[in-house]
C-alpha cells in the first residue's frame, strides 16, 4: 500500500494518476497535504505537480470522456471534500481500464459516488445561489459574506456575473477567507482584512442609510406572506438549514 | 421615502396576496444582454417561509380595494379590513432594491379590481413597462391579469411579463356560480383565448425573425381553489387536463383553501386546510404532465376520489396489478416511469445504467429507487426467492405499515429529546 500526497489542485490530482499508471502501483491511498517527510514511516511518495504530466492525463480523459463528464469530474474535486480523492482516483481508472464511456454506468461504485459527490456540490452551489444576502456598501458595491460546507464560490461566479452586471458586488467566503470582486467588467479573486473592520459600529457605518429600510421591509415582507394555518417547522428547516440562518436578512 | 407608511403598505398588501400559490419564477428564458439588471431562467427559491412555502418571488397586490365581493376572497368589497394601495414607482423601486439585494427572482403582481377591469391593468401594465424600459429590468415578472381586460392590455402585458395567470378560481362554473356571483367564466376564458393565440403566433415570429420581441416566454397558468365548493378530485383533475390542451397552459395552481371569512356558503372558520388532498392533486399534475399518464387512469366514475392515503401512482398500481411486474432490465422507459417509487431521475439513470449491466436490488437502491415501494412491482437481477402472490390490498397495507413505523420511530426519537 502506497501512500501519495498531493497539493491539493486538480494538476495535482492528474498528476498522481499518471504516477500511479507509471509505477504500476495498484494499491494506493491519496491524500492531499504538505510533505513533510519526519512524519512519514510507510511507503509515502510526494507528488510534484506536473503541468506536462497532467495535460496527458487530461487528454487522455478526453477522449474518454465527454466534455460534461470532464466538467463533472473537475466539479467533483473542487469540492475538496474530505478523503474522496479515492473515489476520484477509482472513477478515472475505471475510466482507463474499460473501452467504452463509462461515466453513465451507475451500477458501477465509483460512477455511483461521483454522482452522489456531485449532488451534494451542486446543491450547496444552488442554495448559494438563493440564500446570498447582499447589503449595499456607501461606494454602491453590494457585499455578502458566505460560509459554505464545500468549496463553491469558483462554481457560483458566472451566475451572478450574468445576473448583476450593472453593479459592484463581492462575494466573501469567510471560512475560506476570500472572496470574489466584480467591477462593472471583471471579477478577480480577492482577500479582505478584517483586523480594522471587525467593530460592528464601523461595519454599520459602511452601509448605504437605504440599506436598514430595505433590510427591515424584507423583513415584514418575510413575515407577512406566512401562513399561520399551514405552518410546518419540518419543512421549513428542511429548506432552509440553520447553518444558513447568521447569513440570512430575513432570519437574523 | 416614508419608510413607515410604506412598511404598512407592503404588510397589507403582501398579506392579502399570499392565498395566490402561483409563485414559481421558472419556466422563462430572459437574458441580461443589454447589460442591465438581472435575468429571468432558474426558478430560485430564495427563502422559505415557516409553512414551508417556496419565496421566490415579490407577491403583493397593487390595491387591496376591491369593487366586486367574491365570497372565498378576504379583499372582498363587503369585508372589513385596511385598505391601502401602491403607486406605480414604489412597485418598481421594491422589486429593484430586492432583486439588487438577491432576495428575489422578480415579481409578481396582482390586484383587487379598482374601479374597472381596464383600469386596473392598466397599472399593472405600467408597472412591467417602467420595469423593462427604465430600469433594464431582465428579472421575472409575472402579471395576474384582471378577467375581462381588454385584447389590447393583454397584449401589451404579454410583451413586458414573462408569465400571464388568468385564475379560474373555481374547479367549475356552477362554483363561481355560487362564490363569486358577479364573476362570469367567460370573462376568464377570453382572455386565455386571446393569450393562447397570441403566443402560438409570436412563437411562429421569433421562428423567421431572431429579433422580434418576447411574448410571455414562459407561458400561462392559473388556479383554482380547492375545498371551498364540493366539486371531486374527478371533476378538478378533469377541468385541469381541459384547460391544459385548450389553452396550452403551463401550469394549473391547486390551492387549498384557507378559511378566511364567515359566510353560510363556505366552510366552517375552523375547517383545516385540506394540505393532504393539495398535495395529491400536485402528484396527479406531475403524473398528466411528466409520467404520461391520462387524467382517467388517476380518477374516474368508480374512483372520483384520490387515495389520501398513499400517493396517486401507488393508488394506479395497485388498481392495475396486471401490469405488473416490470422487468427493469428491459422494460421500456414508459413503463419504468409507472413504477411507483421510481422518479423521473431514477428511471432515466436505470435506462442508461443497464447498457452496461444487468441492474440489482443492490444497485437500484444506489441509483435512487425507493426499494419499500418499489420491490413489489419490479423484477430485476436477483437468485433469492421473492413473492410474487400479493393482492394489490396486501401490497397497500405492507407499504403502509412500514411507513408507519417509520413515522412512530421518528416520533419516538423527538419525544425522546425532551
Ligand atoms: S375580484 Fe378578485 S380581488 Fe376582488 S373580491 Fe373577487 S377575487 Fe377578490
Amino acid at each position: 500500500m502506497y501512500t501519495l500526497v498531493y497539493d491539493g489542485t486538480f494538476e495535482g490530482l492528474l498528476t498522481a494518476v499518471f504516477e500511479i499508471y507509471d509505477r504500476k502501483l495498484f494499491h494506493v491511498k491519496l491524500i492531499k497535504g504538505e510533505w513533510r517527510t519526519s512524519a512519514m514511516f510507510e511507503e509515502v511518495l510526494q507528488v510534484i505537480t506536473d503541468e506536462h504530466r497532467a495535460n496527458r492525463v487530461l487528454k487522455g480523459l478526453r477522449k474518454k470522456l465527454s466534455a460534461a463528464g470532464i466538467q463533472r469530474l473537475y466539479i467533483a474535486h473542487m469540492a475538496e471534500m474530505e478523503n474522496e480523492e479515492s473515489a476520484i482516483v477509482g472513477f478515472i481508472r475505471y475510466v482507463f481500464d474499460t473501452d467504452v464511456n463509462v461515466e453513465e454506468d451507475y451500477g458501477n461504485k465509483y460512477v455511483m459516488r461521483l454522482s452522489e459527490i456531485l449532488k451534494m456540490v451542486r446543491r450547496e452551489k444552488h442554495r448559494m445561489e438563493a440564500f446570498i444576502r447582499f447589503q449595499k456598501l456607501k461606494d454602491e458595491t453590494y457585499y455578502a459574506a458566505i460560509e459554505p460546507d464545500f468549496n463553491v464560490l469558483p462554481l457560483i461566479i458566472r451566475h451572478f456575473k450574468n445576473r448583476y452586471t450593472d453593479q459592484k458586488w463581492i462575494i466573501y467566503d469567510i471560512k475560506r477567507r476570500y472572496g470574489i470582486h466584480y467591477d462593472l467588467h471583471d471579477t478577480q479573486y480577492i482577500t479582505l482584512d478584517f483586523s480594522e473592520v471587525n467593530k460592528p459600529a464601523d461595519v454599520i457605518s459602511a452601509f448605504t442609510e437605504d440599506e436598514k429600510i430595505y433590510q427591515q421591509l424584507w423583513k415584514s415582507y418575510f413575515t407577512s406572506v406566512n401562513i399561520v394555518a399551514r405552518k410546518n417547522t419540518r419543512l421549513h428547516l428542511r429548506h432552509i438549514p440553520k447553518r444558513y440562518w447568521r447569513h440570512l436578512t430575513e432570519k437574523i | 421615502m416614508n419608510a413607515e407608511r410604506i412598511t404598512e403598505k407592503l404588510n397589507i398588501l403582501a398579506d392579502a396576496a399570499k392565498y395566490d400559490v402561483s409563485c414559481a419564477s421558472s419556466g422563462s428564458k430572459r437574458k441580461n444582454d443589454n447589460k442591465g439588471l438581472g435575468n429571468a431562467s432558474n426558478g430560485i427559491c430564495h427563502s422559505y417561509t415557516e409553512d414551508g412555502r417556496c419565496v421566490s418571488l415579490l407577491k403583493i397586490l397593487l390595491t387591496n380595494h376591491c369593487i366586486f365581493d367574491c365570497a372565498y376572497c378576504v379583499s372582498r368589497k363587503n369585508n372589513d379590513i385596511k385598505r391601502a394601495a401602491f403607486t406605480v414607482q414604489e412597485v418598481v423601486d421594491l422589486t429593484i432594491n430586492f432583486y439588487r439585494r438577491n432576495y428575489i427572482e422578480g415579481l409578481f403582481l396582482s390586484s383587487g379590481i379598482f374601479k374597472d377591469a381596464d383600469y386596473t391593468m392598466e397599472r399593472l401594465v405600467r408597472v412591467a413597462k417602467k420595469l423593462r424600459i427604465e430600469n433594464n429590468f431582465n428579472g421575472y415578472i409575472h402579471l395576474k391579469s384582471i378577467p375581462g381586460a381588454s385584447d389590447e392590455l393583454m397584449r401589451e402585458a404579454g410583451l413586458y411579463a414573462d408569465r400571464l395567470s388568468v385564475n379560474l378560481e373555481m374547479p367549475t362554473e356552477a362554483g363561481l356560480k355560487l362564490l363569486a356571483p358577479e364573476k362570469n367564466r367567460q370573462d376568464m376564458i377570453n382572455p386565455m383565448n386571446f393569450l393562447k393565440n397570441e403566443i402560438i403566433l409570436r412563437t411562429e415570429e421569433k421562428k423567421l425573425f431572431k429579433r422580434a420581441p418576447l411574448f410571455a416566454p414562459a407561458g400561462q397558468s392559473t388556479q383554482v381553489i380547492i375545498g371551498a365548493t364540493p366539486e371531486s378530485d374527478q371533476q378538478v383533475l378533469q377541468s385541469a387536463s381541459y384547460f391544459y390542451k385548450s389553452f396550452n397552459l403551463k401550469r394549473v395552481y391547486y390551492s387549498g383553501y384557507v378559511p378566511v371569512l364567515a359566510d353560510k356558503r363556505l366552510p366552517d372558520l375552523n375547517t383545516s386546510v385540506p394540505l393532504v388532498r393539495e398535495n395529491r392533486l400536485y402528484q396527479a399534475d406531475w403524473l398528466m404532465r411528466f409520467y404520461g399518464f391520462h387524467v382517467n387512469e388517476i380518477v374516474n366514475n368508480q374512483n372520483p376520489l384520490l387515495d389520501l392515503d398513499i400517493d396517486p401512482k401507488l393508488s394506479w398500481a395497485i388498481r392495475n396489478m396486471q401490469a405488473f411486474p416490470v422487468d427493469i432490465n428491459k422494460a421500456d422507459v414508459q413503463m419504468i416511469l409507472r413504477v411507483p417509487g421510481i422518479g423521473l431521475l431514477s428511471a432515466q439513470k436505470i435506462v442508461s445504467a443497464r447498457k452496461f449491466a444487468k441492474l440489482s436490488w443492490e444497485q437500484l437502491k444506489k441509483i435512487g429507487v425507493a426499494l419499500n415501494r418499489a420491490r413489489y412491482f419490479i423484477v430485476c437481477k436477483s437468485n433469492e426467492f421473492e413473492r410474487r402472490d400479493l393482492t394489490g390490498n396486501n401490497i397497500k397495507q405492507f407499504i403502509l405499515a412500514e411507513s408507519q413505523s417509520k413515522y412512530n420511530k421518528n416520533t419516538q426519537t423527538q419525544l425522546n429529546l425532551f
